[in-house]
């Protein structure tokens, strides 16, 4: 039953000299929602990057199922079905909610499929749909949220890599985009969450990684990372 | 009546030599505009569109401005090739910095490059395409205007509003636009990055082959002619607003203007110093250019 689905051998990489994940192992498993959680700087971005291929990695190796991914270009990657959201949501700010999300189906493999992804991600966000010709930088953050959400399923991810959905919204729409995230993974999507927000992570994950100084310190099934005392007492503040 | 007659026709002329400098410009805002690249090879590359049209018409000797369909091709080609041969490893070793110098100084050194290169395949000689279109007159209402600057203006609306359309309808316009806003973001929409700043640089130099090939039936080409060019460009582009598509067009034919009128009136130096005067007071008012320089691709 568990099919690897991503899995990272001993990864090494950074921005030039200076490294920032060393020696990482984890993996994803077919349809899991997989969160990995630690403070600022610990990492979580950069790894995400050099999942996608935006940073190369200086040593180890990324395996997508049975192919090997670390030193292929983004597109490549994209076109696989792992897709990133970045990091602040990164909406295009002159592109209308739907180039956003035509931009979002870029590879061939989703353009196919542009019509039938667009009445689904309609149907699941219909807020998009009320401002479809909106332009991205007039929209709220939570919306801007939902909007790189659904750009990204308009590329119709096999793996779903969100980075700090949860960043700078009100408790409010933290809820929202976590019941939404929660409802992408019910359909069978496999997420891979990064957040600072460990509490809700770990709430709707299967299993989780806490990320320390660029390497993995703990990993384990949600519920053992929330029981576990240290992290209730530097994460959770319990 | 004669006063207002000549003030016409430098109108005209003055709106369609705008049209080309704006032109020129937008293939200059469009590279600036995804690659953050300041091309300094702009005008080298439309004086190698004009001696390439010129040649291909010298030997062919059909019209002109049906070497468009010839010579836009070979030249987008052609830009396609210097960016992927020369800017693109000299842009990745600078990956992270945001506007690269050393593709800037790389872009001048490629000018001096074509213009050597010109010199000794075709000579330093002046020439022109002279046809039946180089005295021809059309009468505009009470006015006369040249024809082919008549020509060259309709062209270019046409080419520049078409290059609009494409950006702004098709899916590798939207493609390049996505670049412009957030390379990395685009990226990250499985977009081919060095493909499409390789498309977008063959692009820009295919514009500038248009303005190459219209200026033709009227314009001297000789080695040096794309320095005249190039800094006009920048100033139309500055004033316009840095990767503006509107303001590039609004802003070569501001500049086109102001010379064609003040040429009646003054010495052709003093006209120089007042499309620099002018180009000053709109930037003292607005710093960012006409149309802003936010990149709103």
């Amino acid at each position: 039953m568990n099919m690897k689905l991503l899995s990272i051998k001993n990864l090494n990489s950074g921005y030039g000299d200076v490294k920032i994940i060393k020696n990482l192992s984890l993996e994803v498993n077919k349809g899991e929602v997989v969160s990995i959680v630690g403070a600022n700087g610990a990492g979580k971005t950069t790894l995400l990057k050099t999942i996608s291929g935006l940073i190369p990695a200086t040593s180890g190796e990324i395996w997508f199922e049975d192919q090997r991914i670390d030193n292929l270009p983004p597109h490549k990657i994209t076109e696989l079905g792992i897709i990133h959201v970045p990091e602040g949501r990164r909406v295009f700010p002159f592109f209308t909610v739907y180039e956003n999300l035509l931009i979002g189906s870029t590879m061939p493999r989703a353009q196919k499929e542009r019509k039938k992804n667009l009445e689904y991600v309609f149907n699941l966000l219909p807020r998009l749909a009320e401002r479809k010709n909106q332009v991205g930088s007039t929209l709220s953050g939570g919306e801007q949220q939902m909007l790189a959400i659904g750009r990204a399923l308009m590329g119709m991810p096999r793996i779903l890599m969100l980075d700090e959905p949860s960043l700078g919204l009100s408790p409010l729409l933290v809820q929202t985009i976590f019941e939404l995230i929660s409802t992408i993974a019910k359909e069978g999507i496999t997420v891979l969450l990064v957040e600072q927000n460990v509490r809700q992570a770990l709430k709707l994950s299967d299993r989780a990684y806490v990320l320390e100084n660029g390497s993995i310190s703990l990993e384990g099934t949600a519920e053992e990372i929330s029981n576990n005392p240290d992290v209730k007492k530097a994460y959770l503040g319990l | 009546m004669i006063f207002l007659v000549d003030f016409l026709s430098a109108v005209v002329n003055g709106i369609s030599m705008g049209a080309i400098y704006g032109l020129i410009a937008l293939g200059l805002t469009l590279i600036f505009g995804i690659m953050r690249i300041i091309n300094f090879a702009h005008g080298a590359l439309l004086m190698l569109s004009m001696m390439v049209g010129y040649w291909i018409w010298k030997f062919s000797g059909v019209n002109p401005y049906l070497m468009i369909i010839v010579v836009a091709p070979i030249m987008f080609c052609f830009g396609y090739f210097v960016q992927r041969v020369f800017i693109k490893p000299v842009l990745d070793a600078q990956k992270d910095v945001r506007e690269p110098i050393a593709v800037l100084l790389l872009t001048a050194a490629l000018a001096i490059v074509f213009e050597n290169l010109a010199l000794m395949v075709f000579g330093a000689d002046y020439v022109m395409a002279k046809t039946t279109v180089t005295d021809a007159t059309i009468a505009l209402g009470g006015i006369t205007v040249s024809a082919a600057r008549f020509y060259a203006l309709i062209l270019a609306l046409v080419i520049a509003y078409a290059f609009y359309l494409f950006l702004q309808h098709t899916e590798l316009g939207r493609r390049l636009r996505a670049c412009g806003q957030d390379r990395n973001t685009a990226l990250l929409m499985g977009i081919d990055g060095p493909k499409t700043f390789a498309i977008a640089f063959g692009i820009g130099t295919a514009l500038l082959t248009v303005a190459a090939i219209v200026l033709l039936p009227f314009y001297y080409v000789h080695p040096t002619v794309g320095n005249v060019f190039m800094t006009k460009a920048f100033i139309v582009v500055v004033l316009g607003g840095l990767g503006s598509v509107p303001g590039a067009l609004l802003g070569g034919i501001i500049i086109g203007l102001i010379e064609s009128i003040g040429a009646q009136y003054m010495t052709a130096t003093l006209t120089t110093v007042v499309v620099y005067l002018v180009f000053l007071l709109i930037l003292f008012v607005k710093p960012s250019g006409l149309f802003g320089s936010r990149l709103e691709w």
